[in-house]
Parts: C-alpha cells; sequence; structure tokens
C-alpha cells in the first residue's frame, strides 16, 4: 500500500518535471523541470530495490549533469526568446497526429488484447535476487561486463579529451 | 506490489513526452534535456524488467547507460558552448546548414 501511494506521488511528479522540461519557455525552468524528474525516477528506482543505483542517479545526473547544464545555460544566456517562425509548415500538426497514433496503437495493443510489457517469472516475485545492494551489482560488473566497464573508463577518457578540445579558447587570425 | 506494468506505462510516457519535446523545441540545451528525459525512461524500463525477471544484469546496463549518457553531455555541451561562441545563437533552426 505504502509502495503504490510512493509510486503515485513519484510518478506525478516525474511527470510534472517532464511537461515543464518541454513546455517552459526559460531554459532554467526547463533544467528545474528536469531535476524533478531526476529525483521521482530516483525514488521510483529504490522503490524498486536498485538502492546503488539511485544514489547515483542522484549523484551524476542530479548532481554533475544537472549542473553542467546550469552553468552553460548561464553562459550561454537564458532571456533569448526562442522564435516561432515556422520553416516547415504544418509540421506540429504531423507531429501531433503522429503521436496520437502512436498512444492509440500502445493502449491499444494493452488495452485489448492479452499483452504483457515484461513477460515475468511469476506474477508474485521475491526480490532477493534483484536486491540492487553494492556487492550485488559489483559482481556481475567486474566479472560478465568487466570488458564493457573498461570500455567504459576508455570512453570517459576520451570524452572529457574532447570536451577540452572543443572548449579551447582560439583567437581568430587577423 | 505495484505492478510492473505501471512503472512501463510510466516510462513510455516520460520517453514520449521527451520525443515530443525533442520535435518541438528550438533551443539546443532544452533539445539536450529531452535527450536525458529519454534515457531516463529507458533505465527506468531497464530497472523494472530486471526486477520483474529476477535478472540483476539490468541494473548493471543502467549503469553504462548513466555512464555513456555523461560522457554525452560532456561533449554535447561542450560542442553547443563551441557553437554559441561563434555565432551566439544556441537556436538550431539558425544553425541548420552545414558550413563553417
Amino acid at each position: 500500500m505504502a509502495e503504490s501511494i510512493l509510486f503515485v506521488i513519484a510518478a506525478l511528479a516525474a511527470l510534472a518535471g517532464a511537461v515543464t522540461v518541454v513546455v517552459a519557455r526559460n531554459p532554467v525552468y526547463s533544467a528545474v523541470g528536469l531535476l524533478g524528474t531526476l529525483f521521482s525516477v530516483a525514488v521510483l528506482y529504490v522503490i524498486q530495490l536498485a538502492h546503488l543505483v539511485a544514489a547515483v542517479q542522484v549523484i551524476v545526473y542530479a548532481g554533475a549533469v544537472m549542473t553542467l547544464f546550469l552553468f552553460v545555460i548561464m553562459l550561454i544566456g537564458v532571456d533569448k526568446e526562442e522564435n516561432r517562425v515556422e520553416p516547415l509548415p504544418m509540421q506540429r500538426l504531423w507531429v501531433g497526429v503522429l503521436a496520437g497514433a502512436i498512444i492509440a496503437f500502445a493502449a491499444g495493443i494493452t488495452l485489448i488484447g492479452d499483452f504483457v510489457w515484461v513477460p515475468a517469472a511469476s506474477s508474485a516475485v521475491i526480490a532477493d535476487n534483484t536486491n540492487g545492494t553494492i556487492q550485488a551489482i559489483a559482481e556481475p560488473m567486474f566479472t560478465d561486463w568487466v570488458l564493457a566497464f573498461e570500455a567504459t573508463a576508455l570512453l570517459l577518457t576520451i570524452a572529457a579529451a574532447g570536451a577540452v578540445v572543443l572548449a579551447q579558447f582560439k583567437r581568430k587570425a587577423a | 506490489m505495484v505492478p510492473v506494468d505501471w512503472y512501463m506505462g510510466l516510462a513510455a510516457a516520460l520517453f514520449l513526452i521527451g520525443a515530443l519535446g525533442m520535435l518541438l523545441r528550438r533551443n539546443a540545451l532544452v533539445m539536450f534535456m529531452c535527450i536525458e528525459l529519454m534515457l531516463n525512461a529507458v533505465n527506468l524500463t531497464l530497472i523494472s524488467a530486471g526486477r520483474v525477471m529476477n535478472d540483476l544484469n539490468g541494473q548493471v546496463a543502467v549503469f553504462f547507460i548513466l555512464v555513456v549518457a555523461a560522457a554525452e553531455v560532456v561533449v554535447g555541451l561542450a560542442i553547443i558552448v563551441a557553437i554559441f561562441r561563434r555565432r551566439s545563437t544556441a537556436s538550431v533552426d539558425e544553425l541548420s546548414e552545414l558550413r563553417g
């Protein structure tokens, strides 16, 4: 029961934050909305026993990534209104039609047929196996996934070097 | 226990909102945030499916997605800043031509 209440609150907060990201005119409001969504998703992770992932979500996303976003927003300037000229007429109408069709399709196969999102082992799962403690996560990460782990380490190094190169201030010659 | 369908529905809604924002907004920064929104929706599906299928690999995959998303944000924001220095705009409509 408590889980259901928590789920509803976190889900509504996540959706509200997501809508804020899209509709807010000011990018700072979008960033704050995204922050709310990230926190709410972290709460949903905790409900599902993914404790370590939730902690990393808050530290990496809400901490590092959002700080970077806000920093760049402040750097670039937030006052500029988006221009509302349509280069492609009717594109918004077609996007709306397409989105409505996709929603109708997904809702249709969910509601009409006996479509299951995830083939569950059983309806009442004992979640001991997926209790995401640090030990439990580290065991597959450093055995089965160790190559991917090393590859992401290399990727992060390359990304940091690339960011430094891109952000280098080059004075224009003459 | 909340049924997994609810989580999947919520993740689908979050992904849809992110995709719509990607299509509707012109500010490159907001488009980037919408990408983050979509990545989070996918992470939520991985965690939920991993719990229902009693498999820890879903959570490990989310870790790698987090790392790749962080790298993507670093490079992407650096590109936006570099573009802003040259053109002093962050609107993708004014950057539509691929010339220097």
